[in-house]
């Protein structure tokens, strides 16, 4: 696999902001009751920024010029 | 009706589909057309990271932490970005190597040392049996409970009943003989099982329908949908508090260290690695797989917390083990079809654990443990044994039933100690022991056996103390005083709390210190001593992997002798003959060689058998065979650093020489194109030499046939005679007129010329011309156009020579004009910054062949060849170099039959002075 540059900075990237939502203090935020489309704060949250950190991935991956 | 041989028939033929998808992916797979070569069954095969720990336990989990059961898939999630860098050469050091487990990694990276790989076969066994007896568990209890329909019944304590009803006895007996069937059907170099990887990514396509399946059917068929579940929840105060994670330090804390070690554990579980970086089969798979894979563990995590909530509002009395929910719910209300899906689906997550892990520990216990014990074993003569393939695989054979052996035991024993995610957890702690060895090792050259050793020894012993220990006391097997008094009674040794530090729960409590310990070893003991000889080259063959792919780098750290009769054999012992020699002919002929005894014994051929064997036998192993049978003629470490220093002055040189060799390419080309122009030059000289004689000599001779006619005749009368020395004159007239401008040229284009530089005004300058060449006009009868703008500025020039340059136009347009029907313009106007002068004549024109050279020295405008020569030829080329004297331009514009227009033009700026 050819090691282009600019993904491997872009997935890093991608590691380090998921790193920083997932963890305290940013989580903290969202941990208190209260609903978003009937579902609780902290669990639409958590599986909204991994959906995104996933379609973030998706689409270093699926740019890159081989 | 669910009854017992619809549940063990509805097993057996899901084993069978999976053994067949099996065979079909292996024979696929000897035919070259593999099934497996597809990065979405690379990153479905990857989902084995979810066994049933996933697909029963993590219900179990957020039905007592709620969303806590989360970071074990955020880990991984966030790891995924990382693949890039560390998967990838992980994968790309592997298949340098030949590496066929976690074991064999390690003992490779520091200097293919046995005890090293031992202490990693010891540590992954010691650390992964209670997770397989974990799948055991879940399987045999989905099955209980599922022969229980429709009554809702917990399994009974593991121990209590008798050996021969344990369903997991036999369980563990038709996965072993399963595991054996697929694991070691043949002795593979490269230990991939193509067929088993087809079967995983099937399995791992099941457990995550089955899982969907009964998640819609919680939400949206016992409930009406996500909004609902949540509501209901919200109005019991037990469930409320599952939403949230307690607000707490200690909380967030653990949350950090579960995805930390979710992080590790993605990378270094031996099934992980097997599957990820031995059963690779191109390394470009591993590029969709990053994102891929995360989108499986959203997915199957989706209906968690749901089916959780579900489950507790459905069974409020708290006698159904929430472990259970998956399979519980669906018999609750009676749906016997999914019921059976979701025991598959159980029983596909627990299958795909046990046989990938089994197959990857019993290559660990087989290349790392077995083999060097027997092979140093001297009663047992295996020296002398010819072919030990068969040896091998009944090893492999007997190390995956006492594997599955020992979970059996240990679940008979552990029983109902822990729940399910406990044991995993414990688990991935044991492996992530692993981490820095590893992660070091590919990063960093400094790493050393010892310290690598230490750095192992010291994190396992930490993890024992603080984890397995108190999982055993929790258990009843080791007083619980030990855990509440600490050992000997000493406080600061309490194994949860070990040197008073408290407010950390168990896993993160034991994370902290066995990575201080294992990280601190490792690094400390690397650094009392330089690597020797084996570790700086083996570490520079990790560290720098990307730069040594290409070829024969391996070899470059061995010199000796060797005899391919002494290689084959030994190849073949641990192969089979047959594929040794298969090996050996491949290489021969990638070298171009007839046949293997022509090979020749040199430090590549011996690399390469090392490689093959280590693909068998493990890297430490293979070293020590290998040198059982060739003269090694040790290197010292002054030499290796030598080798590393020579290449990399090598890389150094060949860069200078590149560069230098560009620079002679340009230094070339120069030269080339200067010896052209000389060339040129020289002919431009013979030329102009030829040319000038030439034009001498038609003046000469004819000067000369007159004077010898006055000569010898002296009756020639008056009239004749004025005529012919008029033509004296006029020929000698031309001949000192050419002869000037001769001169005038050359002293023009030597640069000695002189010049008069002042302010001219071209109005002036142009009158003047004409009134000077009048007579010309009048004698040939051409009319005379003037176009002069006024206003004109003045520019910087030399007078006369402007004055010579309008001469040798105007007589120019003279010469070529038709007498008496000739018309001749002059102009003079202001253009762009400059001062431009037009003299155009109704002539015959120019053809545009001629408009290149007539500005070349003795050329001359019209026929040369029949006409009588008009000019010298050199007005022109000094008209033109006067012009660029005074940085200006001479050009022509003309067709054929439609005149010529000669401009020049003269810039305003203009101060040149010389």
């Amino acid at each position: 696999m050819k090691r282009s540059i600019i993904t491997g900075q872009r997935l890093a990237a991608v590691f380090l902001l998921g790193f920083v939502l997932f963890n305290y203090p940013l989580i903290a935020l969202f941990n208190k009751p209260g609903e978003i489309f009937d579902i609780p704060l902290l669990y639409f949250y958590l599986f909204g920024v991994w959906a995104l950190l996933i379609a973030l991935m998706a689409w270093a991956i699926e740019r890159r010029k081989e | 009706m669910l009854q017992g041989w619809v549940i063990a028939s509805a097993s057996f033929a899901y084993l069978g589909v999976l053994f067949a998808i099996a065979y079909f992916g292996d024979k696929r797979a000897d035919t070259g057309r593999s099934v497996i070569a597809n990065p979405t069954i690379y990153a479905l095969s990857l989902a084995v990271y979810c066994t049933t720990w996933t697909f029963y336990g993590s219900v179990g989990r957020a039905a007592s932490t709620g969303i806590g059961f989360l970071p074990i898939y955020l880990g991984p999630t966030l790891m995924a970005g990382l693949w890039w860098f560390v998967m990838l050469k992980i994968i790309r050091i592997s298949k340098a190597n030949r590496i066929t487990s976690i074991a064999d990694f390690i003992a490779s990276r520091y200097g293919k040392s046995q005890l090293l790989g031992g202490l990693v076969t010891v540590i992954a066994v010691v650390g992964i049996v209670p997770y397989i007896s974990l799948q055991l568990k879940a399987v045999s209890n989905s099955f209980i409970i599922l022969l229980n329909y429709p009554e809702i019944v917990m399994p009974a304590k593991a121990g209590a009943q008798p050996l021969l009803q344990d369903s997991a006895l036999y369980i563990a007996m038709i996965l072993a003989a399963f595991t054996i069937l697929f694991g070691t059907r043949h002795l593979d170099a490269t230990e991939r099982h193509e067929g088993m990887v087809a079967a995983i990514a099937f399995e791992s396509l099941v457990k995550l329908v089955a899982f969907l399946a009964v998640g819609l059917f919680v939400t949206f068929g016992i409930y009406n949908g996500f909004g609902d579940i949540f509501d209901r929840a919200e109005a019991l105060p037990k469930l409320k508090a599952l939403m949230t994670v307690a607000d707490t330090g200690a909380s967030y804390g653990s949350w950090w260290s579960l995805t930390f070690l979710s992080m590790l554990s993605i990378m270094f579980l031996p099934r992980q690695f097997q599957i990820s970086v031995v059963e690779n089969v191109n390394e470009r798979h591993l590029a969709r797989a990053i994102w891929l894979f995360p989108l499986y563990l959203i997915l199957i995590n989706l209906f968690v917390l749901p089916i959780a909530l579900g489950g507790m509002l459905h069974f409020p009395g708290g006698n159904v083990d929430a472990d259970t929910f998956v399979l519980t719910l669906p018999m609750a209300e009676r749906q016997e079809a999914l019921a059976l899906l979701v025991y598959i689906g159980g029983l596909s997550a627990g299958t795909g654990m046990v046989i990938v892990e089994t197959i990857a520990l019993s290559t660990m216990v087989c290349n790392d443990l077995v083999m060097p014990v027997l092979l140093r074993w001297k009663a047992l003569r295996l020296h002398q044994e010819h072919d030990l393939s068969g040896l091998l695989l009944a090893i492999r054979r007997w190390a995956i039933a006492a594997i599955l052996l020992l979970g059996y035991i240990y679940f008979r024993a552990a029983g109902e100690a822990y729940a399910l995610v406990g044991i995993g957890l414990i688990s991935f702690a044991a492996v992530a022991q692993f981490a820095p060895a590893i992660v070091g090792g590919i990063y960093w050259k400094g790493g050393t056996r010892r310290g690598a050793i230490a750095g192992l020894l010291a994190g396992f012993a930490v993890w024992a103390y603080t984890l397995l220990l108190p999982s055993f006391a929790k258990s009843g097997w080791l007083s619980l005083d030990f855990i509440r008094e600490g050992l000997f009674g000493v406080a600061l040794l309490k194994p949860q709390q070990l040197f008073g530090l408290a407010g950390l729960d168990d896993i993160s409590h034991s994370l902290f210190w066995s990575m201080l310990a294992n990280i601190g070893c490792y690094v400390a003991v690397s650094l009392r001593r330089p690597p020797d000889v084996v570790e700086t080259s083996q570490g520079t063959l990790f560290v720098d992997v990307f730069r040594h792919t290409e070829g024969g780098a391996g070899s470059r750290f061995w010199r000796g002798s060797a005899q391919v009769q002494d290689l084959l054999p030994l190849i073949g012992r641990f192969l089979g003959p047959e594929r040794a020699r298969e090996a050996f002919l491949a290489y021969a002929r990638r070298r171009g060689v007839a046949s293997v005894e022509a090979l020749e014994a040199n430090a590549d051929l011996v690399h390469y058998a090392e490689t093959l064997l280590a693909g068998a036998i493990g890297g430490a192993s293979a070293r020590v065979m290998v040198a059982s049978v060739v003269k090694e003629e040790p290197l010292g470490i002054d030499e290796v650093m030598n080798i590393l220093d020579e290449a990399s002055q090598v890389r150094a040189y060949s860069k200078q020489l590149e560069q230098k060799s560009r620079e002679l390419e340009a230094a070339t080309a120069e030269l080339r194109a200067a010896n052209e122009r000389l060339k040129e030059l020289d002919r431009m000289k013979d030329d102009f030499m030829s040319t000038v004689t030439h034009e001498l000599r038609t003046p000469l001779t004819s000067i000369r046939a007159f004077s010898e006619i006055l000569l010898e005749d002296p009756k020639t009368d008056l009239i004749d005679r004025r005529k012919f020395l008029a033509i004296i004159v006029k020929e000698t007239e031309r001949l000192t007129r050419l002869i000037n401008q001769v001169l005038d040229m050359a002293k023009i284009e030597s640069g000695n010329a002189e010049w008069h530089t002042a302010e001219v005004d071209l109005h002036e300058i142009i009158e003047e011309s004409i009134a000077a060449t009048s007579s010309l006009f009048s004698d040939k009868r051409i009319g005379l156009e003037m176009a002069l703008e006024g206003g004109v500025p003045k520019v910087m020039a030399d007078r006369d020579r402007l004055i010579q340059v309008m001469l040798n136009l105007l007589s120019n347009a003279v010469k070529f004009c038709e007498a008496g029907h000739g018309r001749v313009k002059v102009g003079l106007h202001l253009a762009a910054g400059a001062v431009r002068v037009d003299v155009a004549d109704n002539g015959p024109g120019i053809s545009l062949a001629e408009q290149g050279t007539i500005f070349e020295k003795f050329r001359q405008g019209g026929d040369t060849m029949t006409a009588k020569p008009q000019g010298t030829g050199l007005g022109l080329p000094i008209s033109r170099q006067i012009i660029e004297h005074f940085g200006g331009r001479l050009w022509v514009e003309s067709s054929l039959g439609k005149g010529a227009t000669f401009s020049f033009s003269l810039p305003l700026e203009e101060r040149k002075t010389k």
